[in-house]
């Protein structure tokens, strides 16, 4: 069996009335240490789960802002061995927290796939989500599935709004931990905001897919309201968050409080009356 | 998927689910197509008349004085956009008005892709939006103007070193957001499938041209053929016929500074394995797998990956990969305009360098060499230029000194 922190976070928030909130960070952005405070400042303002991004040279799938933090944080000398030592010193202090990590295909393929899925659930990691292979490929040329089962870590997958009834199958039946539901096409960011109410919920609990987070464009308290209201069981917010960070790339202090605020914000607005 | 999707264990359709379904509809359109006599003809009607297929074969007369090599050029420049990008734009132009899309996307590095996919937009009707590295925007100017000329949209990327490979990454950003009216051109024979499929099968009637041309001259095959490789799409298109027999087949990738140094885009000798651009292919990369900057002073070629069909072709050894620096192809440029008369491409200049290589290594051989000429120099010229006259290449009195351009000890 793989994984069960996910699941278990789920339970607990549903018992209190509550949706995720799941905060995205590039881990070793824009340094390795900073990263660790800036992801601590996240949990202890009441992030429910993380969702992390190895940086990567070709993000194709990230808006301008990711892509900016992808690079920062390349510049700063992150490595793929520097992100798990950040992992796993978060895992030290937070034994229950789900952490999920956010990888394109070819740091992992680089590594070896088996190598990399082990190294990760060594560092503490729950659940990978390689956003450019997609469920056609995830055991096609290369088994990523294969791997994560031997790891022990869930294989996150994305359900598109365009996916066709046998795509939404194959996702609900492989996809373990939680769903990555998209609130709308196109890239990460916050300059777009989610645009259509996506009715696949309905479809993805009658497949029995995880529990679904939505993400893409949600950077308010609203958007998040919103997404629990249309009947995701939490939110995912990156951009919005990252751009706090580049806005106070300067000042440390002021970067974390204004990190923490955001959070807070953010998590209450996934209160269920 | 209805074709196969791999080239022994490279390809693969490695995309966010977003687009497979983009992807899917686009190997339909293409399959079907390919069964359609009706755009069969409009294709091939297209190419004749308006691309101005067949290109011809030209022996040159002087550039191989004093030795018994001949060298045959297959002259894509003489295409109408000048290079062989037009070939497949036509096609993939129609199968998207096929699939009912009204907006083109597609990225470019020397400008050339770009400038084929701007004159067949404005020729059927289509809006066109073309991504290019703002440091290529700038080494290709007069394509850049071409672009606008015809009514495209040119978004010069600025991330990055603003080359080709963030080209490429932006109008995949595009593509996820507007798939459903838009069809992503790409310009190579690399990306995810059904792309290089698609992209090798409009591209290799220029093997099969030169195939009957060279038959027709010689009466046997040539004993080489030679063609430069970016991302590989001139060259699949000449290779492909002569794939079956044993002619030996050379593709030159860009040397830059030479391929010992980290300044060069030759990712078939130096690359890894990885997923890069929609495919498991080979990649100019670190341990990590973090993608590096390719170097060639030719934009076309200024790619750090390669479309895995030639990934494939060199690990089963059937085509030779090799490259030519800078300094080699920037010296074949200037031969071929002041022995032949004919300006090549920056890129094109690649494939001709490493033939003379040959040629020069054995003089007194006789060999029939075919070299696939992709495309004309006109839009090199400023950037040649610039770096002759920055080398002293040009004189006092504005002769250009081609002893110079490629010292002996580089050779």
């Amino acid at each position: 069996m793989t994984s069960q922190r996910f699941n278990q976070m789920f339970k607990r928030l549903e018992a209190k009335h509550e949706g995720a909130f799941v905060p995205f960070a590039t881990l070793c952005h824009p340094d390795p240490s900073t990263s660790f405070r800036i992801l601590k400042a996240m949990i202890d303002s009441g992030a429910d789960a993380l969702e992390l991004g190895l940086p990567f040279s070709d993000p194709c799938a990230d808006g301008l802002i990711i892509q900016k933090a992808n690079r920062r944080a390349l510049n700063n000398g992150a490595t793929t061995d520097l992100c798990f030592e950040v992992i796993s010193n978060l895992r030290h202090i937070y034994e229950d927290l789900p952490i999920s990590l956010l990888v394109y295909a070819n740091l992992v393929v680089a590594r070896g796939i088996d190598k990399f899925y082990q190294d990760a659930a060594e560092a503490g990691v729950d659940a990978i989500l390689v956003p450019d292979v997609p469920v056609e490929m995830l055991d096609a040329q290369h088994n990523f599935k294969l791997a994560a089962q031997k790891a022990g870590i869930n294989t996150i997958l994305i359900a598109p709004p365009n996916a066709d009834e046998k795509t939404f199958e194959s996702i609900a039946k492989t996809c373990e931990g939680y769903t990555y539901v998209l609130s709308r096409f196109g890239i990460t960011g916050a300059e777009n905001e989610f645009g259509r109410h996506p009715d696949e919920f309905k479809k993805l609990k009658e497949l029995n897919a995880p529990h679904t987070l939505l993400g893409f464009g949600i950077s308010k308290p609203e958007h998040v309201k919103e997404a629990l209201r249309i009947g995701a069981d939490g939110a995912i917010v990156g951009s919005a968050l990252v751009r706090i960070i580049e806005d106070h790339i300067d000042n440390q202090d002021e970067m974390l409080k204004a990190i923490a605020a955001k959070v807070q914000s953010l998590k209450a607005a996934t209160l269920k009356d | 998927m209805l074709l196969n999707p791999y080239f022994g264990k490279f390809g693969g359709m490695y995309v966010p689910e977003v687009l497979v379904p983009a992807l899917l509809q686009l190997e339909k359109a293409f399959v079907d197509a390919q069964n359609d006599p009706s755009f069969q003809k409009e294709l091939h009607d297209l190419l004749r008349t308006y691309a101005g297929r067949p290109t011809t074969m030209t022996l040159c007369r002087n550039l191989t004085s004093g030795t018994k090599t001949k060298i045959y050029l297959k002259r894509e420049d003489l295409l109408h956009g000048g290079a062989h990008k037009t070939n497949q734009v036509i096609g993939q132009a129609l199968l998207a008005k096929r699939m009912g899309k009204t907006r083109i996307i597609a990225e470019t590095g020397a400008g050339q892709h770009g400038v084929a996919t701007a004159l067949i937009c404005a020729l059927l009707g289509l809006k066109c939006t073309i991504y290019m590295g703002a440091t290529d925007a700038k080494r290709q100017m007069p394509n850049v103007f071409r672009m606008r000329l015809m009514g495209a949209e040119v978004k010069e990327v600025t991330t990055g070193v603003a080359t080709l490979k963030e080209a490429c990454n932006e109008a995949l950003r595009d593509w996820a957001g507007s798939f459903e009216n838009t069809h992503y051109m790409i310009g190579t024979a690399a990306g995810p499938h059904p792309f290089p499929t698609i992209v090798r099968e409009y591209q290799k009637v220029i093997g099969e041209e030169a195939y009957e041309q060279i038959l027709e001259r010689e009466g046997k095959l040539p004993d080489a053929i030679f063609a430069c490789v970016g991302g590989g799409s001139n060259a699949i298109g000449m290779f492909t016929k002569f794939l079956p027999t044993s002619v030996p087949l050379y593709g030159v990738e860009p040397g830059g500074l030479g391929i010992n140094t980290d300044k060069h885009g030759a990712t078939l000798e130096k690359g890894e394995d990885g997923i890069f651009f929609g495919a498991y292919s080979l990649n100019l990369q670190n341990r990590d797998g973090q993608i590096h900057e390719s170097y060639s002073v030719s934009a076309g070629l200024d790619f750090p990956s390669i479309g895995p069909q030639h990934a494939y072709l060199k690990e089963t050894g059937r085509v030779n990969y090799v490259a030519a620096t800078d300094n080699e192809a920037l010296e074949a440029f200037a031969l071929l305009s002041l022995h032949e008369g004919i300006i090549p491409a920056l890129e094109s200049s690649h494939a001709l360098a490493y033939a003379l290589k040959l040629m020069r290594e054995n003089p007194q051989k006789e060999q029939t060499f075919l070299v696939n000429l992709s495309g004309r120099g006109d839009k090199d010229i400023f950037n040649v230029y610039d770096i002759f006259k920055k080398r002293g290449i040009i004189g006092e009195d504005g002769q250009i000194d081609v002893a110079k351009i490629n010292p002996k000890e580089d050779k």
